[in-house]
């Protein structure tokens, strides 16, 4: 059997190369990719915890279910976002993107 | 060392690799082929939890969908593809604070007492998943479909081109 904190460790530095890819990037459509690798290790969580803890009961996969749900509408939304303001600004560039900054 | 372990280990080691090339590199799209790589590799790790019917769903919706969806939104963006710098001026300070991040991590998962039951799965696990959705979570199961139904009519409205009226 393969032990849970195996699983634990792979989310967790899947988990931070989002961070750093959602934080570091400048192209919009990259920081949407740190995103979803982030939502990914979360969902690796759930299920590890779901098959090692309470593998009876089927929360974890129906969370994880969840989760994906809402990756997809937020990546749907989200690169909608980005074809609306590159169609005016001609940049997917966020250092550029700052209208609503001051 | 079994072979599941083996295998666990190939997998993992692919995936993070996968997501390392997500994000670093010039090349946008070759981060979003490494995504496809990275998003394969996680359904190969649901596969080896025994969640089959999540893994479906993983190759289905991020690779079918938002991977597909990804590329789709660099080639109508591609005027960036090959930009000098990927990184805005703070990249060094998120770096040291995600590796701060993963150390946190790991050295916490390594430090609990984890309450693992080594109980086999109970049932048939699709018929038990649906049974759980459609009655203990059916609230939420249906606000997930409104969901959707707002994402879908509201990236249509924020896409559109709009006619100068």
């Amino acid at each position: 059997m393969i032990p849970l904190s195996w699983y634990l460790t792979v989310a967790a530095i899947l988990f931070s190369l989002g961070v750093y890819g959602a934080l570091a990037r400048r192209n919009a459509i990259a920081i949407l990719m740190g995103i979803e690798l982030m939502l990914n290790a979360v969902n690796i969580n759930l299920v590890a915890f779901w098959r090692y803890i309470t593998p009876q009961e089927f929360i974890g996969q129906v969370f994880a279910i969840f989760v994906i749900t809402v990756a997809a509408a937020e990546a749907a939304i989200g690169l909608a976002l980005i074809i609306a303001i590159y169609r005016h600004r001609q940049t997917v560039n966020i250092e550029e993107i700052d209208l609503m900054k001051w | 060392m079994t072979l599941m372990q083996i295998a666990f280990l190939i997998v993992s080691a692919m995936t993070i690799l996968a997501a390392l090339g997500v994000v670093v590199g010039r090349n946008i799209l070759r981060n979003a082929l490494a995504l496809i790589l990275a998003f394969l590799g996680v359904a190969a790790l649901y596969v080896l939890l025994e969640a089959t019917f999540l893994a479906a769903v993983q190759v289905l919706i991020y690779v079918g969908a938002i991977a597909v969806l990804i590329i789709f939104a660099i080639m109508l963006t591609e005027r960036l593809m090959r930009q000098e710098r990927t990184t805005n001026e703070q990249w060094w300070v998120v770096l040291v604070a995600s590796a701060l991040l993963a150390a946190i991590l790991i050295f916490l998962v390594g430090a609990v007492e984890w309450q693992v039951t080594s109980a086999e799965i109970g049932g048939d696990p699709i018929a038990n998943l649906g049974r759980a959705m459609l009655t203990t979570y059916v609230l939420p199961f249906e606000v997930a479909s409104l969901l959707l139904l707002m994402a879908l009519v509201g990236a249509i409205i924020i896409a559109r081109e709009r006619e100068e009226a």
